[in-house]
């Protein structure tokens, strides 16, 4: 099984992507978990949404505690939210930033696994025209969670845009493009390796 | 042919509910089951129901629209959660001793304070005494095929009560789980039509419904309606029956998890029994004789069945999502001692509080939990607190 908890702030679209990962895995014949955990509903309030991803049906219904990968939209949570929390020594952590590798991996000291930035913003500002960060990095974690292929992962996310934005079918096109800039848009920061 | 698909419970009981396309839905939105109105509305709207949608302003109002109309001879339904269940609280015994056959989608939420939105029993529990039929889902799927047998039994000759068909908030309402849809037109036919043989608005044959009632007719009456209640634990099971035969999937009173030789048991409701169940297979991995049994029907509540399932058992815990504010613990800590009481005498019981206003209960937390069974069972009786509290920050 694969968990995978999302750090972000409310706005940003981290339930959105988590619920759009489990569409992904759900299409490659995965059981899925996809969900938000709701505190007071607030544009800019830390939020956390989980996935769990097994080739067995699923039946823990709890939040996820030690996950294999973080996922942090916001890197402004990073000290105010213990986002390194459970991670599991070998797990990955993927940072939406725009700061320079050693200063990312600075953040995350003495931690074993891979660590992953990508300029999130960047994209989207490039690609939407605005700052949502979710779609370039469900992009970096559907292909550093190994589950889905890259064009299987395109077509599947662009008929999840096509029934999602059927009333503004003009920002389709936009998040298709964050999507495959963002595909091998990350750097891995703390080392030369790779997955 | 059933279709894999993936979505929330509250689409799923929604798309329950566009197959079944009932007369009337009459519903106020509430967090977290306002999601199954929306879906209703834009069913409507694209034509795939010819439901009347009657927005209503409030829960008080919906449930009096829902008995007009099952009043008059038709399909029925609503959904509500939390402070809505309780602002209905005064039509919920109206609507069950009027014999009306109502469905509810009941997505469980804390009743206030303080206010919460996340998941408890305490709205439905409250609900416990006021007729209603009662049925509560694990998962999505459940709450799907739950929604699907829930008017064959509420519109059967030998039950004519209205049903609640439960599920918990955001944990089950707003996650996205795997699910097999059935087709819309076998899920149409399973459900069936609706034709009373008696309605307020059939000139031939005319009945009251609700009128006053002096005393030597109130007694009859309420004895009628809980001979009802007694009738529908079969109906609750030919349906089940028959659904798995048309579906495959197969439902009982309650849920026997790995109960062969067990020792150690929980019961358990609605989808803390998912996180439970990881639990006993970690454990009979290791040897330790855990079970586990997950109640689907509270209301009828299937007592005999019970003690004959748990006779045998060492020790129990009884789970409650709710606190009850009694002082020795939560309903259903209480009606389990009542099924026991005579029946299955000698099971070291403890009744368990958890999981208030959406505390998360993890695979860990019921792992200690078997363990502390495991000291209770050597205990004599005298020395186990009728029940306490678990997850709470001391």
């Amino acid at each position: 099984m694969i968990e995978i908890r999302w750090h972000g702030r409310g706005g940003q679209g981290a339930k959105t992507a988590a619920l759009l990962l489990a569409d992904a895995a759900f299409e490659t014949g995965l059981y899925v978990q996809g969900f938000p955990e709701y505190g007071p509903e607030r544009m800019g309030a830390p939020i956390t949404a989980y996935n769990r991803l097994d080739d067995a049906p699923i039946r823990v219904h709890s939040n996820i505690y030690e996950p294999d990968m973080v996922v942090v939209v916001d890197e402004t949570l990073i000290g105010a939210v213990d986002v390194r929390g459970g991670l599991k020594p070998a797990g990955r952590i993927v940072v939406n930033s725009s700061r320079a590798a050693a200063r990312v991996s600075e953040e995350f000291a003495g931690f074993e696994g891979e660590i992953y930035a990508v300029d999130a913003a960047d994209i989207s500002i490039r690609c939407l025209g605005k700052n949502l960060p979710n779609t370039p990095l469900l992009s970096v974690v559907a292909r550093l969670s190994g589950i889905i292929g890259e064009q299987e992962f395109f077509k599947v996310m662009e008929g999840a845009f096509l029934e999602k934005f059927a009333a503004k079918p003009e920002v389709v096109e936009g998040n298709m493009n964050a999507l495959r800039e963002a595909w091998n848009g990350a750097v891995l920061v703390n080392g030369d390796r790779d997955e | 042919m059933s279709k894999k698909n993936r979505m929330s419970g509250n689409e799923a009981v929604a798309n329950a509910i566009r197959q079944i396309d009932p007369d009337v839905i009459a519903a106020f939105p509430i967090t977290p089951s306002t999601e199954i109105p929306q879906y209703i509305s834009k069913f409507k709207a694209d034509g795939l129901i010819s439901t009347e949608f009657v927005t209503v302003e409030s829960e008080h109002s919906a449930m009096s629209a829902c008995i007009g109309a099952s009043a008059s001879g038709v399909r029925a339904m609503t959904a509500t959660s939390s402070a809505g269940m309780a602002l209905m609280y005064e039509l919920l015994y109206v609507a069950a001793s009027d014999r009306l056959p109502i469905v509810m989608a009941a997505v469980n939420r804390t009743l206030s304070g303080p206010i919460n939105i996340n998941t408890e029993h305490s709205d439905s529990m409250g609900a416990r005494d006021s007729g209603w039929i009662q049925i509560y889902s694990e998962n999505a799927q459940e709450a799907y095929d739950n929604m699907l047998m829930a008017h064959r039994i509420a519109e059967h000759p030998d039950v004519m009560l209205p049903v609640m068909i439960c599920q918990d908030g955001f944990i089950t309402s707003h996650a996205i789980e795997n699910i097999l849809l059935e087709d819309d037109e076998a899920a149409a036919a399973f459900a069936g039509g609706y034709d009373p043989p008696h309605h307020l608005l059939d000139p031939e044959s005319s009945v009251a419904v609700g009128p006053y009632s002096v005393s030597p007719y109130v007694m009859e009456m309420k004895v009628a309606q809980a001979n009802a209640m007694i009738r529908a634990r079969k109906v609750i099971l030919d349906v089940a029956a028959d659904f798995e035969k048309t579906f495959g999937r197969g439902y009982g009173l309650f849920e026997e998890y790995r109960m062969e030789g067990a020792e150690l048991a929980l019961l358990i409701m609605s989808s803390a029994a998912g996180t439970a169940k990881v639990a006993v297979d970690r454990l009979r991995e290791k040897g330790v004789k855990a079970g586990l049994v997950k109640l689907r029907v509270f209301r009828p509540f299937p007592a005999a069945e019970l003690a004959a399932a748990l006779k045998g058992v060492r020790a129990l815990a009884v789970m409650d999502r709710s606190e009850g504010f009694s002082a020795n613990g939560g309903p259903l800590g209480a009606e389990v001692r009542m099924a026991l009481y005579g029946k299955a005498d000698g099971i070291k019981t403890i009744n368990i509080v958890f999981g208030l206003g959406g505390r998360d209960a993890r695979v860990e937390d019921f792992e200690a939990l078997y363990g502390e069974l495991a000291g209770l069972a050597g205990k004599p009786a005298a020395d186990i607190p009728y029940f306490k509290h678990m997850g709470q920050r001391e």
